[in-house]
């Protein structure tokens, strides 16, 4: 269970909330006085995101930002003027004017992996931060951000797909705010939640009010406390709302008026506000305080980025190659030796427990109800189907605990569906409506089964029988092929 | 397959040799990992990675999903923290599908953010094994073009185990390219110990007087074997094998013109784009008054590679369509 607040931490996510908007403000005030020579991205009704997730982790875990996660590099310590020299194209900006907003990263101290413009891509790569945090025994959390447009992208699948098969101490929020640039959630995924994405990869995952900056941190910190318990990776969608264009140039005229309104009424900071006072968290006297400490900040940031220069046009040569500028030298916290023969040394071998269900299938008889019935004889499947339905295998692969996958009500009955399934029994699938019977072979199930031309594979060994004369549902090294034919395979 | 680790003097194959510098290296240095698809129990499409499971486990050898994006994407991220990984490709034609996160992010990382990128992509490449147009590619010229990458291309195993070496040591990301048709068609002794070749350096592997052949991987013994047919004629080539591609030996490239005055370049990689029309522009900016003779190519052709063996014979160099330029240039 989470801790409850404490009364300076409840402060702390309204200073960081107050900060990320009133530099955000400012930043528009730049934009339209030229200051800012690039392009300038809101997070404006989003901060309760950025800042709630961000303040789940500790200082040691590593966190790659989206655009609109100025909150999470404020929480990270990033000073506000990394941020105004950033997009002001400055020489004193972290990359010297080599790119702006928030495209920047701090390995060393803060540990802040710097944005691409390329959504999806920093999902593999936050997955390889954790897996290396885990291999140098750090026991490191990663977490880093993806929009409702983003979670499209190839990127996001496949990295999603390495961070569960890796069991990756790795958090991913899916930041919907109901927009990419301008095309709303429904047009880009016919689903109503986009956390749903998360079941297929074995994902445990949550959907939380993007704009209570509370809840977003309570979710986050139950997430971020289970990956570092090993019980990797996260997911959780938060619902919020990009309260401006996709960027300063755009007027969004595309969004209905109702749809500002209804989240207008929801706005992240004067919900917390509301929430402060009622739960008498703080006074008013706390709040002008906290108010005016950012305004004077944010007054000294900004005038150190306005009078700063622009970098020395010959710094564009400069940085391509890494030529032993950095000293490359990994925190080990673990023993090195535990990763060096002989002690890394195994037998190279896929071992039955690898395998997951198919593994339990070939170990258990019992389990033959999940997984690929093709590569189990019928007549073991028809069998096993009769006599455990319901059995604990009959989870998906990769099922990830919790809430995720409900057992179904009635077993499901997979490949070989069984004798007692009256509806395949009649199904089209089964037109000659033979029944199964348990144990011996059913001829006409059989057909391809007895079928020497079907039972031969290349080499002209039967496919029937392992090497030891045993059948194939039994052989250890599951090297089992269907000797049925495909059209009796039933269907998950 | 036992898989030899220990350096000996018997001659061994390209495959073997790049097999025993990742070894070596994983030995040597903790940080060193090795991912990719069916690099593990498998071995490796080309057994490249074969025993590497057995001696170094699971956490060093790690097996993917067929998600090359995942694949690069992880390697980079885990190099962020100080691990030197090496990633397969498969086949390096399917390197097209992890493009932007090599180019965009794992090439600019240090430029922009001064996030060095240690590690090392490394996959089979080239035809003449009638692997068809997408098991056979020479995408090499892509990443040439990519600021903040090292592009290596050997010819020979023990260019190959050393390359590979410095590669992994290298702090920048670094494409190696293994030609498959070269994996198991040569064997060389290694040379003893802690073997290292260095980034940026062509090997003059024939001197001559007459002209100077400028090639690289498999075509770099196409080359070879033109400038024995071309010494019956009385024509001397000096033949340069480039070995690393980005950075390009400018000054090897240059010395050699300045000597022959005459230039041929061959490169199994298609036509436009490819680096001779880069090393023809050098060598106009460094060498245009030594020059005796225009600068010849003899290039693949500009299609995707074909699969039939007379298209593909067709599609690539060889030792006549090198020997038929050389005596032309030679005439000048």
């Amino acid at each position: 269970m989470n801790q409850p607040l404490t009364r300076e931490q409840h402060l702390d996510l309204y200073y960081f909330m107050q900060l990320n908007r009133q530099l955000e403000e400012r930043m528009v005030r730049l934009f339209r006085q030229n200051k800012i020579v690039g392009g300038l991205y809101s997070s404006l009704g989003q901060e309760a995101v950025s800042v709630g997730t961000c303040y789940a982790l500790e200082k040691r875990d590593w966190i790659a930002p989206m655009i609109r996660n100025i909150g999470a590099l404020l929480v990270k310590g990033v000073p506000p003027r990394d941020i105004f020299t950033q997009h002001m194209a400055k020489y004193t900006s972290p990359t010297k004017g080599k790119d702006g907003t928030s495209h920047f990263g701090d390995l060393k101290v803060r540990h802040i992996v710097s944005p691409i413009s390329m959504l999806g891509d920093l999902i593999p790569v936050m997955t390889g931060v954790a897996m290396a945090g885990r291999y140098l025994g750090q026991n490191i959390v990663t977490l880093t951000w993806i929009g409702d447009g983003g979670s499209s992208t190839g990127a996001f699948h496949e990295g999603l797909g390495l961070a569960a098969a890796q069991r990756a101490p790795f958090v991913l929020i899916v930041e919907n705010n109901q927009w990419a640039y301008s095309t709303p959630v429904s047009r880009q995924v016919p689903i109503k939640n986009l956390a749903d994405r998360a079941v297929a990869y074995g994902i445990t995952s949550a959907i939380v009010d993007g704009n209570d900056v509370i809840a977003v941190y309570t979710a986050a910190k139950e997430a971020v406390d289970e990956c570092r318990a090993g019980r990797g990776p996260r997911l959780i969608e938060v619902k919020t709302m990009r309260m401006r264009g996709h960027a300063q140039h755009d007027p969004a005229e595309y969004v209905p008026k109702q749809m500002f309104d209804y989240w207008k009424a929801r706005d992240p900071i004067t919900l917390y506000e509301k929430y402060l006072t009622e739960n008498k968290i703080w006074d008013a006297a706390a709040k002008s305080e906290i108010d005016a400490r950012v305004e004077r900040e944010l007054d000294v940031e900004q005038k150190f980025a306005e009078d700063s220069p622009l970098p020395p046009s010959a710094l564009a040569e400069e940085g391509v190659y890494c030529d032993g500028c950095h000293k490359i030298e990994a925190d080990w916290k673990r023993s090195k030796a535990d990763l060096m023969p002989p002690k890394s040394s195994i037998n190279p071998a896929w071992r039955l427990e690898d395998l997951g269900a198919l593994g339990e299938i070939l170990v258990t008889p019992h389990a033959v109800a999940a997984g690929n019935g093709a590569k189990t004889p019928a007549s073991d499947t028809a069998k096993v189907a009769a006599a455990e339905p319901g059995n604990a295998a009959a989870r998906p692969l990769a099922a990830a605990p919790g809430e995720i996958v409900e057992e179904p009500a009635v077993p499901r009955v997979p490949f070989g569906r069984g004798p007692k399934d009256k509806a395949f029994l009649q199904s089209p699938e089964n037109p000659q409506n033979k029944t199964y019977r348990r144990g011996a072979p059913d001829k006409t199930f059989h057909k391809g089964g007895h079928d020497k031309s079907f039972n031969k594979n290349a080499s002209g060994k039967s496919f029937g029988k392992n090497p030891n004369g045993k059948p194939f549902g039994k052989n250890p090294q599951g090297k089992s092929f269907s000797k049925s034919t495909p059209d009796k395979q039933g269907r998950r | 397959m036992a898989t030899q680790t220990a350096t000996s003097s018997a001659p061994i194959t390209m495959v073997d040799a790049i097999r025993q510098a990742m070894f070596e290296e994983m030995e040597r240095d903790a940080a060193v990992v090795a991912i990719g698809e069916d690099i593990g129990v498998y071995g490796g499409a080309f057994k490249v990675t074969d025993g590497l499971l057995a001696k170094f486990g699971r956490e060093r050898v790690i097996e993917t999903p067929i998600s090359e994006t995942a694949i690069i994407g992880a390697a980079c991220g885990m190099s962020f923290l100080g691990l030197r990984p090496v990633a397969e490709m498969q086949f390096i034609d399917f390197i097209a599908c992890c493009f932007n996160q090599v180019t965009n992010f794992v090439a600019k990382s240090h430029y922009l953010w001064e996030a060095p990128v240690p590690m090392v992509i490394r996959g089979p490449s080239g035809g003449g094994v009638h692997g068809g147009p997408f098991h056979s590619a020479n995408p090499e010229m892509y990443f040439v073009h990519t600021p903040g990458l090292k592009v290596i291309y050997p010819s020979t195993p023990s260019d190959a185990k050393g390359l590979l070496k410095s590669a992994i040591r290298d702090n920048n990301p670094v494409l190696f390219f293994e030609h498959k048709f070269l994996y198991r068609r040569l064997k060389e002794e290694m040379p003893p110990g802690d073997y290292l070749v260095p980034i940026g350096k062509a090997a003059v592997r024939r001197a001559g007087r007459d002209l100077t052949i400028i090639s690289y991987a498999a075509m770099a013994h196409t080359a070879m074997e033109a400038a024995a047919e071309l010494a019956k004629e009385g024509i001397d080539a000096e033949v340069i094998d480039l070995r690393t591609l980005l950075p390009l030996d400018k000054e090897t490239i240059l010395t050699s013109v300045k000597k022959t005055n005459k230039l041929l370049i061959v490169h199994e990689d298609t036509r436009t784009g490819g680096i001779a029309g880069e090393i023809a522009a050098i060598v106009c900016e460094g060498a245009f008054e030594d020059l005796d003779g225009p600068i010849e190519r003899v290039t693949a052709l500009d299609t995707p590679v074909p699969y039939s063996p007379p298209l593909e014979e067709h599609f690539l160099p060889n030792t006549a369509k090198v020997v038929a330029a050389a005596r032309k240039l030679a005439k000048y």
